[in-house]
C-alpha cells in the first residue's frame, strides 16, 4: 500500500460507508455494480442456455419471461446506468479538472445509499412478493394488470433514478464552480465533457421516468385509469412516458463510454486528440438530439403517420454527431505512436463494435425497415452493441485505464491481452449471429423457436453458435476479475504515471491520490492532450540535451 | 466573516465558490422537480384535449373560491419568504423569525383548506381510481366516463404538490430554530436562500395548478 494515500487514510468498514470522499464512493459503486454485473451476466447466461436448442431445454417460458426481466432491469438501471458515472465518474471528474471533491460530497454520499435502497427494493420484491415478467420496460396494459411485484420494481426504478438524478446535479455544479485556475472548458478533458453532457440527460430526463412510474404505481394500486386501456387509459401513453426517459437513457448509457475513449486515443496514440472542440459538443449534440427521438420506438405501435415520420428524421440527425466521433478517434490514431495496452484493445473493440451497433440502429430508425426487424433478434443485436459493445466495453476499457490510479497496482498484461481477445471473439460470435437470426425473422422474448425451424432450419445452429459465444464471453469477463483480485493483493506496484498520460490525475498525483487529491491546487497551464507541453510528464527539453 | 469562514468546506476556495455552487445546485434540483410535474402536466393536457367537455364539467365541481383563497395565502407565503431572505442578508434576524413564523402560519392555512376540500370530495365518493362513485345532488351527475382520470390527475397533481408543502413546513420549522440559535448571519444565510427558491418553485406549480384544475 503505497503511503498517505486516500486508501490508507482511515481505517474500517465505518470509514467506508460513511465516507464523504468521491474517490472511495467511486469504489463503493464499483464492488455493487460488480455484484450486479454478475447477476446479469449469470441470468443472460440461463437465457442463453435455454435458446441452445429448439424446444424446452431447461426453463419453462413463464422462467424464461422472469429471467430476461429481470436481466434486463439489472443491467439497465442497476449496472449500465450508473456504471461510468458512478463509477469512474466519481473517481475520475473531480481529479481531472484540478478539484478536491464534488460540489456536494454529502449528496454524493447519499446518492449511493439511494442506489442501493433501489436495488433492495427490487430483490426484496422479487423474493417476496413475486417476479415479474414484463420485460425490463413495463408496457402497459400488461404490467397494470400483472403480479403486485411490478409494484416493487416500479418503486425499485423510481429510487434508484434519484440516485442517478443527484449524481448528474453534482457533477454539472461540479464542473461549472469547483475546477482548477487555468482549467478553462476547452482544457477539460473529454471524459469531463462526456461526464458532463450525461449529466445533463440525467437531471432533465431522469424526473420523467419517476413521474410515470409514480403513475404506472398508481394506475395498478388505485386503477386510476390512465395507462390502462380497459379503464378508459391510453397504453401508448405510457410508452410515449416510458421512451421519453428511456431513450435519453440511452445517451446516459453511451455518451460516458465515448468520454473514455476520447481518452485512451489520445493517450495511447501519444497525440492531441483530432477535433477536441467537435468531439467535446458533439457530446452535448447528442444529448439533446436525444430527446427528440422517443417515438422511433413505437412505430408500430399506433402513433400517427406523421410523428412517425419525424422521429425517423431527427433519429437519422444522431448519426451525425455521433460520425463525428467516430471519425475523428480515428484521425487520432492516424499517424499517432499508437501503444497496444490492454486498454487501448478495448478502445478499439469498442469503435468496432459500436459503430456496428450505431449503424444498425440507422437501419432500425428507417420506418419501412423497422416494421419487419421491430421485436425480432435484429433489434436485441442492436441493442447489445451498443449497451454491452459500446457502454459496457467503454466501461471496463476505463478500469483497466485508471486502475493503477485507483489501486495503485498493475494487472498482469498478457492475462488482461488474453481476456480482451475473448471477449471480443465471444461478445461478436453472441450477437453478431442474432443480427442475422433477426433479419431472417426470429421474435425476440421466445423460450421455444420450435416453430420457427421449419422455414428457418439454420436457427437451431445460430443459437447455438449464440449460445455458446456468450459462454467464451463470460469466460473472458470471469478471466477479468480473476487478474483484477490478483492485482488487488499480489499485483506489482505501479508508479504515478504508467501510460505517460497527461491529465492531471496522471501528472499532478501520486502513485494513489492522496485524500484530498492533491498537495496544493495545481495551475493548469495546457490542453489535456498537449503531450508536445507536458514536461511533467516526457520531462522537458533542456534534461535530455 | 468569522461566521462564514467556519462554514466554508474544505473542497471550496472562497465562500462565493460555496454560495454559488449551492444555489446552482438547487436551481438544477427545482429543474427536475419542473420536469416531475411536466409528465403530470402532459398528462392533463392529453387527457384534456381528448375530453374538453368532461373536463371543463367536471372542473366545475372544484370550488374556486378555496383554490382563489389557497392561491392568496400561498403569494403571501411567497412574499414573506422573499423579505426573510433580504431581512437575512441585512443580519435582522428578529425579522426573520417573524416573518418565518406568517409564512408558516399561511402554510398550515393552505393544508387546512386542502383538507376541508378533500374531505368535501371523499364524502362525496369523489376519489382518484377505483373508488370513483360520485352520489348525493349535484354530485351524481359526475358518474361519467373520463370523470374519473379528471379527478385522478387532479388528486395526484395536488397530492403531490402537498407533498411538496409539507416539505416546505418542515424546512421553514427547521430554518426557524436556526435562526433562533443564530446560525445564520450576513455572511452566511445559504439555506434560507435555497429554501426560498424551492418555496417559490411550490408557489409557481400552484399558479399554473389553480386555473388549470379550478377555472377552466
Amino acid at each position: 500500500m503505497h503511503e498517505g494515500s486516500y486508501l490508507g487514510a482511515s481505517r474500517g468498514l465505518k470509514s467506508w460507508l460513511l465516507t464523504t470522499d468521491h474517490k472511495r464512493i467511486g469504489i463503493l459503486y464499483a464492488v455493487a455494480i460488480a455484484a450486479f454485473f454478475l447477476l446479469g451476466g449469470i441470468l443472460a447466461i440461463l437465457v442463453r442456455t435455454e435458446l441452445t436448442a429448439p424446444g424446452e431445454t431447461v426453463f419453462g417460458q413463464d422462467q424464461y419471461n422472469q429471467l430476461f426481466t429481470l436481466h434486463g432491469v439489472v443491467m439497465v438501471f442497476l449496472v449500465i446506468i450508473p456504471g461510468i458515472p458512478g463509477i469512474l465518474g466519481n473517481f475520475v471528474l473531480p481529479i481531472q479538472i484540478g478539484a478536491k471533491d464534488v460540489a456536494f460530497p454529502r449528496l454524493n454520499l447519499a446518492s449511493w445509499y439511494i442506489f442501493m435502497a433501489g436495488a433492495v427494493l427490487a430483490v426484496l420484491g422479487w423474493l417476496l412478493v413475486g417476479k415479474v415478467d414484463t420485460g425490463w420496460t413495463f408496457y402497459t396494459p400488461y404490467s397494470s394488470g400483472a403480479s403486485n411485484a411490478v409494484l416493487w420494481l416500479t418503486s425499485a426504478v423510481f429510487v434508484a433514478g434519484f440516485a442517478s438524478i443527484f449524481t448528474g446535479l453534482n457533477f454539472i455544479v461540479t464542473v461549472h464552480k469547483m475546477r482548477a485556475p487555468g482549467m478553462t472548458w476547452n482544457r477539460l478533458p473529454l471524459f469531463v465533457w462526456a461526464i458532463y453532457a450525461t449529466a445533463i440527460v440525467q437531471v432533465l430526463a431522469t424526473p420523467v421516468i419517476g413521474i410515470t412510474m409514480v403513475l404506472l404505481f398508481l394506475e395498478k394500486l388505485l386503477q386510476i385509469g390512465i395507462f390502462d386501456p380497459a379503464l378508459g387509459g391510453d397504453p401508448v401513453l405510457f410508452q410515449h412516458f416510458f421512451w421519453f426517459y428511456s431513450h435519453p437513457a440511452v445517451y446516459i448509457m453511451i455518451l460516458p463510454a465515448m468520454g473514455i475513449i476520447s481518452d485512451l486515443m489520445g493517450t495511447f496514440s501519444r497525440q492531441q486528440v483530432s477535433g477536441y472542440t467537435f468531439i467535446a459538443l458533439s457530446s452535448v449534440a447528442i444529448a439533446f438530439l436525444g430527446f427528440l427521438v422517443w417515438g422511433h420506438h413505437m412505430f408500430v405501435a399506433g402513433q400517427s403517420a406523421l410523428s412517425s415520420i419525424i422521429f425517423s428524421m431527427l433519429t437519422f440527425l444522431i448519426g451525425i454527431p455521433t460520425g463525428i466521433k467516430v471519425f475523428n478517434w480515428v484521425a487520432t490514431m492516424y499517424k499517432g505512436s499508437v501503444w497496444l495496452q490492454t486498454p487501448m484493445l478495448y478502445a478499439l473493440m469498442f469503435l468496432f463494435l459500436f459503430t456496428i451497433g450505431g449503424l444498425t440502429g440507422i437501419m432500425v430508425g428507417v420506418l419501412a425497415v423497422d416494421v419487419h426487424l421491430h421485436d425480432t433478434y435484429f433489434v436485441v443485436a442492436h441493442f447489445h452493441y451498443v449497451m454491452m459493445g459500446g457502454a459496457l466495453i467503454g466501461l471496463i476499457g476505463g478500469l483497466h485505464y485508471w486502475w493503477p490510479k485507483i489501486t495503485g497496482r498493475l494487472y498482469n498484461e498478457t492475462a488482461g491481452r488474453i481476456a480482451a481477445v475473448l471477449v471480443f471473439i465471444g461478445f461478436n460470435l453472441t450477437f453478431f449471429t442474432q443480427f442475422i437470426l433477426g433479419s431472417r425473422g426470429m421474435p425476440r422474448r421466445y423460450h421455444d423457436y420450435s416453430a420457427l425451424m421449419d422455414v428457418m432450419p439454420e436457427a437451431a445452429m445460430l443459437n447455438l453458435a449464440s449460445s455458446l459465444g456468450s459462454y467464451i464471453l463470460a469466460a473472458g469477463l470471469v478471466m477479468i476479475l480473476v487478474y483484477a483480485l490478483h492485482s488487488l493483493f499480489r499485483g506489482k506496484l505501479a508508479s504515478a504515471n504508467p501510460w505517460g498520460a497527461c491529465t492531471l490525475e496522471w501528472t499532478h498525483t501520486g502513485p494513489v491520490p492522496d485524500a484530498h487529491n492533491f498537495h496544493e491546487t495545481p495551475l493548469v497551464t495546457r490542453g489535456p492532450y498537449d503531450f508536445h507541453l507536458a514536461d511533467d510528464v516526457f520531462g522537458s527539453d533542456e534534461e535530455d540535451s | 466573516m468569522s461566521q462564514a469562514a467556519g462554514t466554508l468546506k474544505h473542497y471550496f476556495v472562497t465562500s462565493e465558490q460555496q454560495f454559488d455552487a449551492a444555489k446552482m445546485g438547487m436551481w438544477l434540483f427545482l429543474v427536475t422537480e419542473i420536469l416531475l410535474f411536466s409528465g403530470m402536466f402532459v398528462a392533463y393536457a392529453v387527457y384534456r384535449a381528448w375530453h374538453p367537455e368532461v373536463f371543463a364539467h367536471a372542473s366545475e365541481l372544484l370550488d374556486w373560491r378555496l383554490g382563489g383563497l389557497n392561491t392568496l395565502v400561498l403569494l403571501a407565503s411567497s412574499f414573506t419568504v422573499a423579505l426573510s431572505i433580504h431581512f437575512v442578508q441585512k443580519g435582522q434576524n428578529r425579522k426573520v423569525v417573524v416573518l418565518l413564523l406568517i409564512t408558516l402560519l399561511c402554510v398550515a392555512i393552505f393544508m387546512v383548506i386542502k383538507y376541508f376540500e378533500y374531505t368535501g370530495k371523499f364524502a362525496h365518493g369523489i376519489f382518484p381510481g377505483a373508488g370513483y362513485a360520485p352520489h348525493g345532488e349535484a354530485y351524481a351527475e359526475y358518474d361519467i366516463p373520463f370523470a374519473p382520470q379528471f379527478f385522478s390527475i387532479y388528486f395526484i397533481m395536488t397530492g403531490i404538490h402537498g407533498v411538496h408543502v409539507l416539505v416546505g413546513m418542515g424546512l421553514f420549522v427547521w430554518l426557524v430554530t436556526r435562526v433562533v440559535r443564530g446560525h445564520f448571519s450576513s455572511a452566511w444565510y445559504t439555506p434560507v436562500e435555497l429554501t426560498g427558491l424551492y418555496w417559490h418553485l411550490v408557489d409557481i406549480i400552484w399558479i399554473f395548478l389553480f386555473p388549470l384544475l379550478y377555472l377552466i
